[in-house]
């Protein structure tokens, strides 16, 4: 049995691989921006997070050696990326979107600026767990090893599911989020809620980014994010503002995002680019399904107002 | 006339600041901060050649930031510019290839059509999308970027790809005959004009006809627009289809006066770059016109930068994101400083 030979389950188990392989940074990115909007603020600007993300731990990773280093740079660099966007969003008459956008140009450029270095050097990769030993297939194999990050992903999502459920701060959050006064008015710094929220949501954004660099794709380069952190946005609306969804959601966009190769793999390859389109037709079209101009959405932070 | 004097005032200061800022970037770089600067002075504004190379950047950059200006008007932050410029620029292409051999006039000219309804077309979509269906514009315009850019690279990869060209894959060319011409003996084109005159109309239109005044409405507070009877909806829509329209333009122009066929140069971030120029000149289409030739001449400066100091290409970026933030945090000033204030109010 060679790897072209599996045909359609080929593409199956590949676009199965691909959804795990490719999800995890949606998953990080998602999993923040939840946090993130739970508080009652969009951070549009996590797509600079997770390319500054991608640039450091890389960086990182080459000059240390240790993967898990780069990792946490990568997340302290976001953090430090959702510190500023929270400063600026505390200030009167300035809009969360707008600052959004400003942040993903920073974060971009600054990546690409320091990042210029970093393009030919090949750093550590993050290790994965190879649960697919026992089979003899190639494809099954790829597809089956599992990156440590998107187990620690995985718990994430089922510990913030909880926390937002059951943890005093989950409910401090919650609160902040679906009703300002309600929060000032129980005495709660709603500011400083908004900017530990916000300073989390970017370190797992950042998280997200070195999986990009140190594990899939593998590298630095400046065409590594394609809008994944910004289609994270979408993707938590569809989740409804919970974590669990977000980790099947993700799981969604990376199996729609690794249709095209899978399918040139197989040698059909007429409309690869168009399939490059997919996950962003996909968001599109659940925005569309999902969106109403009669009501809110079910789940949505009350103090969230332009989703 | 206070007020004037504030949207000016402001501004300014915020990118004297930027600058600042920019200098301690570029000294922890280990790089001398006033040779830098006036490279990126001499690179923009410092010769007749920088100047034209400036314009030339700066036409595209008045139309894409009518993009996101006209929209935010009606309340609408879209940043669709990019996508609405790669498929403006598509249509044309195809307009042009198709025609090529007819009279050049009647084939600028239908390339310039399909550039604009193409363009406005797509970001009315974006505008329908939020009307009828209340999905978020700003995420909605970006992921049309990626998809735009996709049906971009699908075209001249395969259908329009000219096998002639190997290094960049690009589509058939339009045909010498039909490119838009420079202005005099300058190697500035056309295209400059058609942004000066479109910036100049569109501000027309905002500030003296029925139209414009409903547009500031709606954005202004939208209930009550409804209430007053205007078709929100329907004015929605025709302000995103003029801001395609001015961006799809720019993709025409970039066509019809720089590349002469499409390939991935049209996303070069003109697109993304207007955002930027739209939010310093705060949505005034007139504003847009010196704060697009500034921007133009910061992109423009680029290459100097490079050549002269090997610093990467990405150095305006950081520029453009630093302007970008300071600009914004700048947003919280306004009204608050007692100079600006007419005497005799007190705050």
């Amino acid at each position: 049995m060679n790897d072209t030979g599996l045909g359609f389950s080929g593409v199956l188990i590949a676009v199965l691989g691909g959804a795990v392989r490719v999800g995890t940074p949606f998953l990080f990115v998602s999993l923040g921006e939840c946090l993130t909007e739970k508080s009652g603020r969009i951070n549009l600007g996590l797509e600079g997070n997770l390319i500054m993300g991608a640039m450091s731990g890389y960086a990182v990773a080459y000059l240390s050696g240790s993967p898990w280093l780069g990792v946490l740079v990568a997340g302290t660099s976001g953090m430090l990326l959702g510190f500023l966007h929270a400063l600026l969003c505390q200030q009167q008459r300035v809009n969360d979107i707008a600052v959004g956008i400003a942040m993903m140009m920073f974060g971009t450029g600054l990546a690409f600026y320091l990042g210029k270095s970093f393009i030919q050097p090949v750093a550590p990769r993050l290790p994965a767990i190879a649960l697919g030993g026992w089979s003899d297939s190639a494809v099954v194999r790829a597809a089956l090893d599992i990156n440590v990050l998107f187990i620690i992903g995985t718990l994430l999502a089922v510990a913030m599911a909880w926390f937002f459920r059951h943890a005093k701060w989950g409910l401090l959050l919650r609160t902040v989020g679906e009703s300002r006064n309600a929060a000032l008015a129980m005495g709660i710094n709603v500011h400083r809620v908004r900017l530990y929220a916000t300073m989390a949501g970017g370190f797992l954004a950042g998280v997200g980014g070195s999986f990009l660099s140190l594990y899939y794709p593998g590298s630095w380069n400046e065409g590594l994010s394609s809008g994944q952190g910004l289609m994270a946005v979408a993707l938590v609306i569809f989740a409804r503002w919970n974590p669990l969804y977000c980790l099947y959601t993700s799981l969604l966009f990376g199996g729609a995002a690794a249709l095209g190769p899978a399918l040139q793999s197989v040698g059909v390859s007429g409309g690869y680019y168009l399939f490059n389109a997919a996950p962003y037709i996909l968001t599109l079209g659940i925005m569309m399904m999902t969106a109403s101009s009669q009501q809110r959405c079910a789940g949505m932070p009350g103090e969230l107002s332009n989703v | 006339m206070h007020n004037f004097m504030e949207s000016i005032a402001i501004p300014t200061a915020a990118l004297v600041f930027s600058l600042l800022i920019f200098s301690g970037f570029v000294a922890f770089s280990g790089n001398n901060v006033l040779e830098v600067l006036a490279a990126i002075y001499q690179g923009a504004f410092g010769s007749w050649f920088s100047w034209q190379n400036t314009l030339v950047r700066a036409a595209p950059l008045m139309l894409t930031a009518l993009c996101t200006a006209l929209p935010a008007r009606s309340g609408l932050i879209i940043i669709g510019g990019e996508g609405a410029m790669v498929v403006g620029g598509l249509c044309a292409t195809l307009t042009g290839i198709s025609l090529n051999g007819l009279p050049p006039f009647f084939v600028i000219s239908s390339m310039a059509c399909s550039g604009v309804l193409s363009g406005g077309a797509w970001i009315a979509a974006v505008g329908a999308l939020k009307h009828y269906r209340n999905v978020n514009e700003t995420i909605s315009s970006l992921l049309l970027n990626y998809i735009a850019i996709a049906i971009l690279n699908f075209l001249i990869l395969g259908l329009l790809r000219d096998p002639a060209t190997l290094n960049k894959p690009s589509s058939f060319p339009i045909g010498d005959a039909n490119m838009l011409g420079t202005i005099g003996t300058t190697s500035i084109h056309a295209g400059l004009i058609f942004g000066l005159v479109v910036c100049g109309l569109l501000w027309f239109v905002i500030r003296r006809t029925t139209f414009g005044f409903s547009i500031d409405m709606i954005g202004g507070n939208i209930r009550a627009a409804q209430i007053s009877g205007l078709a929100v909806g329907k004015l929605i829509i025709i302000t995103c289809f003029l801001g395609g329209a001015a961006a799809g333009l720019a993709g025409m122009i970039e066509i019809a006066a720089v590349h002469g066929r499409a390939n991935t140069s049209l996303n070069a971030g003109y697109g993304y770059a207007g955002i930027l120029v739209a939010f310093i000149a705060r949505y005034n289409p007139l504003a847009i016109i010196p704060v697009a030739i500034l921007l133009g001449g910061i992109r423009a400066s680029s290459g100097l930068l490079q050549r002269s100091f090997d610093l990467p290409d990405a150095t305006t970026l950081v520029l453009q994101g630093i302007i970008f933030i300071v600009i914004l945090a700048s947003g919280a000033v306004y009204g608050r400083l007692n100079w600006f204030k007419p005497k005799g109010d007190s705050p």
